[in-house]
């Protein structure tokens, strides 16, 4: 079973070494740092730390330096990837329950959530509010209920690798890729998990940024809602 | 309501239902499609609207109502062409960026021994 941890990086020097090394030391994990044209040392720092860095010419943002490496693991035929945050947030300690519903078979994606109980992190009002708002909207659109739309520790399995490889979107990828695997038919199981605090203030999402994202994500999936899905694309069918 | 409002919400609604379709088939990105939503959305609202538009109209000075759609449209079209000048100027700096990296990654990739050794140029 080979297992690729992705990590996407933008100016994440300070924490990215600690977070590859806590990934490296599970032993059963290739690290891919997706370096998205930071300016500090990220790429030094990783590649120090042990992992295989990957640097994007021009900044692309994070929802094509994810994607890059969902492409790099279905061309490498990684079984499961795995997407970590550079920032210290997802804990390495999390990976073995968040792998656990794909091993079992029970589950093409699985979503590491703030939400459904273990949680002593939690993040501000605003962002929590905002996060209800768009769980609520895509668990209606998708009918599927979930808590932390817009968490970004995941696993995916080979097919959904393959899927995300070709489709991931640009702008609130974690959100929108929800929608997207569940029109395909893509089983998604949403676990508890345990996160990391991290300083608010070093987000780099103020309060109306977050409202912009907001609006476009309510678009991207309202319109989306009316385009139709190539049957050879649905998960075991065409 | 006279035919002029007529023509406006017909030709506002068109627009609207237009960018939608552009970005549901894909052809349009969300990103872009944004201010042009907003566009057509406040244009359709002071065509439905007419003491709105009467009354921006008088507070601007413009005597006949319509011309202020006219102004408002042309004003929402030139932000938008301004904004896409600037959204073409940083994809032409990351084109330039990309396509150096390129140049430089063939020089990296060449191969320097031997006669026998095949170009890896494509183009």
């Amino acid at each position: 079973m080979r297992i690729l941890a992705i990590v996407p990086a933008y100016n994440e020097s300070p924490t990215v070494a600690e977070v590859v090394r806590g990934l490296r030391s599970r032993g059963d994990v290739d690290v891919l740092v997706i370096d998205d044209g930071s300016t500090d040392e990220t790429a030094e720092q990783a590649r120090a730390a042990g992992a295989r860095v990957v640097r994007l010419p021009v900044n692309l943002g994070i929802g094509a330096a994810v994607q890059t490496g969902y492409r790099f693991a279905r061309w490498h035929r990684y079984d499961v990837a795995v997407q970590v945050d550079a920032d210290g947030q997802h804990l390495p300690s999390e990976l073995g329950r968040l792998l656990l519903p794909i091993l079992e078979g029970r589950a093409d994606v699985v979503v590491g959530s703030r939400f459904l109980g273990t949680g002593d992190y939690q993040p501000s009002v605003p962002r929590r509010m905002g996060i209800a708002v768009l769980s609520r909207v895509v668990s209606a659109v998708t009918g599927q209920r979930l808590y932390d739309t817009t968490s970004g520790f995941r696993a995916a399995n080979r097919h959904a690798i393959d899927c995300l490889a070709e489709h991931y979107p640009r702008d609130y990828p974690e959100v929108e890729a929800l929608v997207l695997l569940r029109r395909r038919r893509f089983r998604i199981v949403e676990i508890p998990c345990r996160f990391e605090e991290r300083a608010e203030g070093r987000s780099s999402i103020t309060a109306g940024r977050s409202l912009y994202y907001m609006v476009k994500v309510l678009l991207a999936i309202g319109i989306g809602v009316f385009r139709r899905v190539p049957k050879r694309e649905v998960r075991g069918g065409g | 309501m006279d035919r002029v409002q007529w023509v406006s919400i017909l030709a506002s609604a068109a627009l609207l239902l237009t960018v939608l379709e552009l970005v549901r088939s894909r052809r349009l990105q969300e990103e872009y499609s944004l201010l042009w939503i907003f566009t057509s959305v406040v244009l359709l609202l002071l065509s439905c609207w007419r003491g709105l538009l009467d009354r921006m109209a008088f507070l601007v000075g413009i005597h006949y109502p319509p011309s202020a759609l006219f102004l408002v449209g042309l004003a929402f079209f030139l932000i938008i062409l301004l904004h896409f000048s600037v959204v073409l100027s940083e994809l032409s700096e990351r084109t330039k960026r990309i396509a150096q990296e390129v140049a430089l990654l063939r020089e990296e990739v060449r191969p320097r021994d031997g006669d026998q050794a095949e170009r890896v140029e494509s183009s």
